[in-house]
């Protein structure tokens, strides 16, 4: 790890935007302040991006409203020699649990109830923060939406077990596994919150740090 | 190092950082080396002078793999007498009916369509370069693409949630792995390693240099 980064770490530094340039984020390519397409890759640019926390917050709204019914709703309707059950989002990783696959009954409340709740709350706690001076280190507050945009796509692993189940057991009479409208609606959720976290511009982390250094 | 750009600098020797904006001086990157943004430490440039041809090597192996994955069996069941096989086609179809469908066309995305389109443009982007010949018209905008598509592509998270269904269906019935499903676990591994070797600084100016001369 030699070269540019080694060493002295601060958070000050000379922005694309303080020289009057705009950096591209699709290929860290710099271009006069005003250019709206880069040169290099033909991305869209922009210095700042005025509505990304409008569309943050937006996404995130929209996400909340589609995990609500994604709980109350069955994920999975086994019907076993005719009987259907239907089992939640919860009451699936409880029937887990119950079998004594406690590893995998881990994965699954992780990655559908653990992840999506924290993830509302770290991005709603991001886009509040950002937007006036804060005193908070902003090594760490990227540590925390990098943390967020890796990992809300993980939360599509409950609609992958639901569409594998549905695919496998089909013996007409003895089983069937059919999908529930809360996989649909847990589905949309995953999608709307990873908007969300790709909506957010993680060079705001910086900016207001600076204004609170120059005062 | 981060610096005020002198009047006679030009832009192509700058380079901002994706995520925090700060503004870098790059000359030569020394083999093997990693620069990293001086402010937030994100990795900016990596001279891995292998790195296009090994990408490249990894996409088309996955693109092969990708063929078997669609076509063979993927996972088999079996409880007395009855059996039922399901390919990844299959599953992405098990949503098709009712107002479920939407979701059927949206798995067939993350799993197939989105991994597959990722593959297919950085070797239209990078394949040229890789045997030192002019890239093909639209290698840009391959490129920038397959980076964008990079967070829906969402092949080792159904690899993850067929692990679960096994765990779900093991007292059920009895389970076997068709030639899709190590084909898919291989492809899942090399597209990871693929990843590894991307650095955005480092691939563009490579095109931009092939594209010069």
């Amino acid at each position: 790890m030699v070269g540019a980064g080694s060493g002295t770490e601060k958070l000050k530094a000379w922005t694309a935007r303080d020289a009057g340039l705009v950096g591209c984020r699709h290929c860290t390519r710099v271009s006069p302040i005003g250019t709206e397409t880069c040169p290099r890759c033909g991305g869209g640019l922009t210095s700042r991006d005025p509505t990304s926390l409008q569309r943050v917050w937006a996404w995130a709204v929209v996400g909340l409203l589609f995990y609500i019914p994604a709980n109350l709703y069955p994920m999975l309707i086994t019907s076993t020699l005719g009987r259907p059950q239907e089992a939640t989002i919860v009451g699936g990783v409880i029937e887990l649990a119950q079998y004594g696959a406690w590893g995998v009954a881990a994965i699954v409340f992780f990655a559908s109830v653990m992840i999506p709740v924290g993830k509302f709350i770290a991005i709603g706690y991001l886009a509040w923060i950002v937007r006036k001076p804060h005193g908070h280190s902003p090594k760490q507050l990227l540590h925390l939406f990098e943390v967020v945009e890796w990992i809300g796509r993980w939360s599509m692993i409950d609609v992958f077990v639901v569409a594998i189940l549905v695919a496998l057991v089909q013996f007409d009479l003895l089983a069937t596994i059919n999908p529930g409208i809360a996989a649909v609606c847990f589905a949309l959720s995953v999608v709307f919150t990873m908007l969300s976290a790709l909506s957010f511009d993680s060079r705001a982390l910086w900016d207001q740090i600076e204004t609170l250094a120059d005062e | 190092m981060a610096a005020a750009p002198a009047a006679d600098t030009r832009l192509d020797e700058l380079v901002c950082c994706p995520v925090c904006d700060a503004l870098h001086e790059l000359g030569e990157v020394p083999a093997d080396t990693r620069m990293r943004c001086v402010r937030c430490g994100t990795v900016i440039a990596v001279d891995r002078p292998e790195a296009i041809r090994r990408i490249v090597v990894l996409a088309a192996t996955a693109l092969v793999l990708m063929t078997i994955v669609v076509f063979y069996p993927f996972l088999e069941l079996r409880t007395g007498m009855f059996v039922s096989r399901a390919s990844v086609f299959d599953t992405v179809m098990s949503f098709a009916q009712g107002i479920m469908a939407p979701l059927s066309i949206a798995v067939a995305i993350f799993v197939i369509v989105l991994p597959v389109a990722r593959l297919g443009l950085l070797i239209w982007a990078l394949g040229p370069l890789s045997v030192e010949r002019e890239p093909w018209p639209g290698a840009a905008f391959a490129l920038r693409w397959a980076e964008t598509l990079k967070p829906w592509a969402m092949a080792e998270i159904f690899m993850v949630g067929v692990a679960v269904a096994l765990v779900k269906l093991a007292d059920l019935a009895t389970l076997s792995m068709g030639p899709a499903f190590w084909s898919f676990t291989a492809i899942v591994v090399i597209t990871a390693i693929k990843d590894t070797q991307m650095s955005k600084h480092s691939i563009w100016s490579a095109l931009d240099r092939a594209r010069k001369s």
